[in-house]
């Protein structure tokens, strides 16, 4: 590594004094030499990271992708057979097989549609309202932004844990609260109800990832020059005036962006479900699915196949994301 | 009744406080009722309490002893360094090359390393469970690294090309005027100050690496090359339908802990770190 940079090295960088009129011309075309050579030195310099993410990404994607279309089994992936797109959908007998066909894999797109809007517009919500009051000036804030940390940084299988046993219906702490309120008058199963398991998942999700979010828009917002609040309220602007017309704008950009991460985060979502709810029907969520004929059936290739279209809606919808970012920055541009 | 400028910020201030409690209470709770119910055994684990009522450390012995959860903290602890290791060490000079050269095809590369920190796991599972077959990786904690530097690589190198990017120009215009190579720029003038970046990327990576249960649910099959994850997850009472409380709170507690003070300690780090990858990107 070393060796080849240092062929590379930029021996003549400095040049010599020249006569006056012919130095920026020599200049800029030992600049340009410069470019060059440190380009090329460039490609050396990622080549590394790049091979390095090639066999542990781009190398498996493109099996996973291969073994869709086979019947291997996970105990002997070695014997396979081709059997096309018979893995996502095929037709026998005026039947229809494959994971396109069966209805638990609706269910779990469905599920994590649904797990994915709720958790992440509750958490755009309150991460707002945690970063707003964050942003204000108080004492002990700093106790407040290590308290903030903790649902961040607990592990989420502890978080599954935790909450799971928060949930108990007989022993758990919600329902004890809930009833002493007076809110419920019996005990309710949580884990068990499947109207009520998604909403355990979304709440301990919502709770752990509220931080993130607010930790996000907290940034933006201190971005934001106070003079402009202070413009705003000799104007006579009203606080909701103010956030509507300042703050919103502003902090957009970094929403919009924190907004991605969290959809892309939330639509593979795995081990909370594996561990709160058991991988239930009500709330098994399509990389839940994928894994569960991968591993428990051992079809290695059903499996594969429902892992490809995981990849595949991802990408569909951060590509959406994408589209939508871009078409709203021409849409400003081209109104200014 | 109209309120005078002094009561108006002074019910301000009210509602700042309150809102403060509320929310530090709802952040802190559950763990707080981790640690009360790890203190307790027998028929006082289901008597809802909301103060400690008594001190048993026997959950802690046990979790850490016979369920192994001891064991795989060192495990986990393994798998995590030498991943944010290996990540750093490669993710450093292509972090400074994507943030300081520029050359065709560097956006392209960009993208792709945020595409792929961004995809599900899950797609890359069965390619991944071959190749560590083939490996003879199977069952084993290099499995771990290996499929742990999917996640752990793209996000290293996403974080410092953010934090090289933000390091002044004139560093390195001196040392090009010096005559130093690229190799002398990265590692004389670059490396010495990069390090509170390291350290907070890795400690981002290693949280990561840390809290990841997929690829260790499926790749490890024998108790003691577990992880931290999934030794929690598979905490099992006698029979089926008694789940030991007890114990799963008292490991819950022991794995958390570190990461907390961790956290704790590199607080504004990691603040800065988190919000780099996403506020300047």
């Amino acid at each position: 590594m070393s060796h080849n940079s240092e062929s590379l090295l930029p021996s003549a960088a400095v040049a010599p004094p020249a006569p006056a009129q012919a130095a920026p011309a020599k200049a800029t075309g030992r600049k340009r030499s410069l470019q060059q050579r440190r380009a090329r030195a460039a490609w050396l310099l990622v080549a590394p990271a790049l091979i390095l993410l090639f066999a542990v990404a781009g190398w498996p994607l493109l099996r996973t992708l291969f073994y869709s279309f086979t019947d291997a089994a996970m105990d002997t992936p070695e014997e396979y057979n081709f059997v096309g797109l018979a893995n996502y959908l095929d037709f026998a007998d005026g039947e229809r097989f494959g994971v396109l066909a069966d209805p638990l894999w609706w269910q779990a797109v469905g599920n994590t549609l649904w797990f994915t809007a709720c958790s992440v517009s509750l958490e755009l919500f309150f991460g707002m309202l945690l970063a707003l009051l964050m942003n204000e000036k108080f004492r002990g804030q700093g106790l407040v932004r290590a308290a903030i940390l903790v649902p961040w940084a607990i592990p989420t299988i502890v978080t599954a844990k935790m909450w799971g046993w928060m949930f108990h219906d007989q022993y758990g702490v919600i329902n004890d609260l809930l009833l002493r309120v007076g809110l419920i008058e019996t005990p309710l199963a949580w884990i068990a109800e499947p109207t009520l398991s998604m909403w355990a998942v979304v709440i301990a999700d919502v709770w752990k990832t509220v931080p993130f979010m607010a930790l996000m828009l907290l940034a933006a917002l201190q971005m934001i020059p106070s003079d402009l609040y202070e413009a705003a309220r000799v104007d006579g602007a009203t606080a909701w005036q103010r956030f509507r017309r300042i703050t919103l704008p502003l902090i957009m950009p970094a929403m919009i962006v924190a907004l991605i991460f969290r959809v892309m985060d939330a639509l593979r979502v795995f081990d909370l479900i594996y561990v709160l709810t058991s991988n239930s029907e009500a709330t098994i969520s399509i990389s839940g699915y994928a894994r569960e004929q991968m591993v428990s059936f051992q079809e290695m290739g059903v499996g594969s196949a429902a892992s490809v279209l995981v990849f595949m809606m991802v990408a569909g919808i951060a590509a959406c994301f994408l589209w939508i970012n871009r078409f709203s920055h021409e849409g400003k541009e081209a109104g200014q | 009744m109209k309120l005078t400028r002094q009561q108006r910020e002074l019910g301000a201030k009210f509602w700042i406080y309150l809102a403060a409690l509320i929310v530090s209470v709802i952040c802190v709770f559950p763990f707080y009722n981790a640690i009360l119910t790890s203190l307790r055994t027998g028929q006082d684990l289901f008597l809802t309490n909301y103060l400690p009522t008594t001190f048993h450390w026997e959950n802690y012995v046990n979790a850490l002893g016979e369920n192994g959860v001891g064991r795989s903290l060192l495990n986990s602890f393994l798998v995590a360094t030498v991943t944010v290791g290996i990540c750093l060490m490669v993710s450093i000079t292509a972090a400074f090359a994507l943030a300081r050269v520029r050359f065709r095809g560097r956006k392209y590369i960009l993208f792709t390393i945020l595409c792929v920190s961004m995809f599900p796991q899950v797609a890359v599972l069965s390619g991944m469970f071959e190749l560590v077959r083939f490996l003879g990786l199977y069952d084993s904690i290099g499995s771990l690294i290996l499929s742990y530097t999917t996640f752990s690589l793209p996000f290293t190198v996403w974080v410092l090309t953010t934090f090289m990017r933000s390091l002044p120009v004139e560093l390195e215009e001196a040392a090009i005027v010096d005559g130093a190579s690229l190799w002398v720029i990265i590692t004389k003038v670059f490396a010495p100050i990069m390090g509170p970046s390291l350290v907070t990327t890795g400690l981002l990576a290693f949280i990561g690496a840390w809290n990841e249960f997929m690829f260790a649910l499926t790749f490890i099959i024998s108790n003691e090359n577990r992880t931290v994850p999934v030794a929690i997850g598979m905490l099992q009472g006698a029979s089926q339908y008694e789940l030991p409380w007890g114990h799963i709170m008292a490991a819950s507690v022991v794995v958390t802990i570190p990461i907390i003070v961790l956290v704790l300690i590199f607080q504004k780090r990691i603040v800065s770190g988190l919000t780099a990858g996403a506020v300047k990107g």
